[in-house]
């Protein structure tokens, strides 16, 4: 490994804006597990199922709309309603009755979604690879500290702040999202002034799932969408709501780009071992701020 | 002390069915033995971490990781080193119960959820290690192949192998269990603070119930290699390590013997339900739901509040 060669100032611009843009698919999906995790105090396991879900429903609506642009558009907008769609049926029909039991219920539950939505998507899309294409306007690359930078990545840039600045509207400047965090701080307190806490529940979970859908749908014209994507954006997005701080919004970028910047200049750095790198970054962080790095809301 | 622990009423089921297990392999066909040996292990595996998340109240989510360092550790010293097969078959739990201390010092000082997440990173490090690392690990293909002993390398024999490891693990576990430690174990799961304030060391309670734990789990990964003869970087990822946790939760994670039912049912199901159909996880997905719906003691608990008089009073009629 010599590094002085390899590496050069725009390798390092270039893979910086990589490893931004990742972050960012890593900010839309942990948000959502971190808004579920405020409130309803759960990890849900089942989210990373729910970004699977996400992916294929984009890839069966672009396909639906014969694959263009037009589909490619559709299938960002529609796939995250499909997601929420399915969450919120699990939510009413099975999860709402287990709010007053054991919070390792609960992650057992969640578990159960993640075995039987796993299979569904099975019997639903098979095992095959799927792929989608990025419209037109956003293919090919544009030359960035020299260096090509796929525009997808760009948009991505774009989306990601947008998701964030719509969810600190949503939840400091509208009435439900005060209410749901206002739950998230004193749910007995929030029932005890007559707001029906399992809707704000049912509410906050499907929002979550909502924006795990969202990313799904983003990432889908970038990876090739399979059976198995969501067992390691699972694992990746709890590291990130735990150093962030359980339930904190920014919390969750800060962590974001935490993990998307270790990983991606851990592949310049040492290539075979990049997987490593992020999970470096966790232990350090979680060894020096045991609490994670923003305050948690719990 | 022995008698006090050792009653008909406590262990008399467990030891009718390690008889029965005992006698029969003749009787059923290999595919069988072999089913029941993975059982063994499991339940193995599921015991240790219930003495730390029924008994110890601590979220070891990445308890895999020490099974697979166990299993790793004895089959790098058969294929890599001459050494004979019993030095491998003591080193796997020593280092497991050393990497359990080195990664339980990290995370006792954080609690629940958080202590939970700190060991999942911890325990995807050396997943990732094991996985990337191909000229050591084989990375993912992992190594095969591994020959043991002759006497254990048949199906009875690493049948009968793991069941009399099973049996000494577990009437250890069940005497630490039963001990002044294990009953600090359960107090400090019940009410941290307190503990503190009567002057209760808790981290250090926890940390040594972490590397015993470990230790278990990597007498466990040591089965795993006597049985299937092989080890793969699955053993270490976090997927495993929610199955095992689930198994705790399952069987019943405040009983002791629980997650030995919880371990077995997992497997037979996955067994049994995935030969008729390659969707057994919806299968088993449904049964949790069904299980947190109606036994959320798990069937062991379950058993227990619902049969437990009736069957102590059976067990006594018949000792007189």
């Amino acid at each position: 490994m010599e590094f002085g060669q390899t590496i050069t100032i725009s390798a390092l611009g270039s893979q910086f804006l990589v490893g931004l843009s990742r972050a960012m698919i890593l900010f839309i999906v942990s948000s959502g597990m971190s808004f579920v995790l405020g409130v309803l105090r759960v990890p849900n396991v089942a989210h990373g199922s729910l970004y699977m879900i996400g992916a294929f429903s984009a890839f069966s609506i672009s396909t639906l709309f014969g694959g263009g642009s037009t589909g490619f558009w559709l299938a960002l907008i529609l796939a995250p309603f499909v997601v929420a769609l399915v969450s919120l049926i699990a939510e009413r029909t099975l999860f709402c009755h287990l709010y007053e039991r054991e919070h390792l219920m609960l992650l057992l539950f969640t578990f159960a979604l993640m075995l039987i939505l796993g299979d569904l998507v099975k019997m639903v899309w098979g095992a095959d690879y799927r792929s989608i294409m990025a419209p037109e306007l956003l293919r090919g690359s544009v030359s960035v500290f020299d260096s090509p930078f796929p525009r997808y990545n760009l948009f991505l840039l774009i989306v990601g702040p947008l998701v964030g600045i719509g969810l600190w509207f949503f939840s400091n400047k509208t009435k439900i999202g005060k209410i749901a965090r206002a739950a998230a701080v004193d749910r007995e307190m929030v029932g005890a002034i007559g707001i029906n806490v399992s809707w704000v529940f049912a509410f906050a979970f499907v929002l979550g799932c909502f924006l795990a859908g969202l990313g799904g749908a983003l990432v889908s014209p970038m990876v090739s969408i399979t059976i198995g994507m969501d067992h390691d954006i699972i694992i990746e997005a709890f590291l990130i709501v735990t150093i962030g701080g359980l339930g904190n919004m920014w919390g969750a970028l800060v962590g974001s780009l935490i993990f998307g910047l270790t990983q991606s200049f851990g592949v310049l750095f040492w290539p075979q071992f990049a997987i490593v790198f992020p999970y470096i970054a966790v232990v350090i962080v979680l060894t020096w701020r045991p609490k994670g790095l923003l305050k948690s809301v719990w | 002390m022995f008698r006090d622990i050792f009653n008909l009423k406590s262990v008399g089921p467990l030891a009718v069915v390690f008889i029965i297990l005992l006698f029969l392999p003749p009787i059923i066909p290999r595919f069988y033995i072999y089913i029941l040996a993975v059982i063994f292990v499991t339940a193995l595996v599921a015991m240790s971490l219930n003495m730390v998340v029924g008994h110890g109240g601590l979220f070891q989510f990445h308890h895999g990781a020490f099974y697979g360092v166990g299993a790793y550790t004895v089959a790098l010293m058969l294929t890599k080193t001459s050494l004979p097969t019993w030095v491998g078959f003591v080193a796997g739990p020593i280092i497991a119960a050393l990497v359990g201390l080195l990664i339980g010092a990290f995370c006792v000082r954080l609690t629940k959820l958080y202590f939970g997440m700190l060991q999942i990173s911890l325990g995807s490090l050396i997943w990732a290690i094991a996985f990337r690392w191909y000229s050591l690990t084989g990375g993912d293909d992992g190594i095969h192949g591994i020959t043991m002993p002759s006497i254990i390398s048949s199906s009875k024999g690493a049948y009968y192998f793991t069941l009399i490891v099973l049996a000494i693990c577990l009437i250890v576990m069940y005497m630490i269990f039963k001990s002044p430690f294990g009953a600090t174990l359960q107090a400090i799961r019940d009410n941290p603070e307190r503990c503190e304030a009567i002057g209760i060391n808790v981290r250090r309670h926890q940390l040594i119930a972490i590397v015993i734990a470990t230790f278990f789990a990597g007498i466990a990964g040591v089965l795993f290699v006597v049985v299937e003869g092989s080890v793969f970087p699955d053993l270490l990822f976090w997927v495993l390590s929610l199955e095992i946790f689930i198994m705790c939760l399952l069987g019943g994670w405040f009983t002791f013997a629980g997650p030995i039912l919880g371990a077995a049912i997992m497997i037979s199901l996955r067994t049994f339900v995935g030969i008729h159909t390659e969707y057994w996880t919806l299968i088993l997905g449904i049964i949790l739901i069904l299980l947190i719906f109606f036994l959320p003691e798990g069937v062991w608990g379950y058993i227990l509040e619902k049969f437990g008089r009736q069957a102590r009073e059976v067990v006594e009629g018949g000792s007189d």
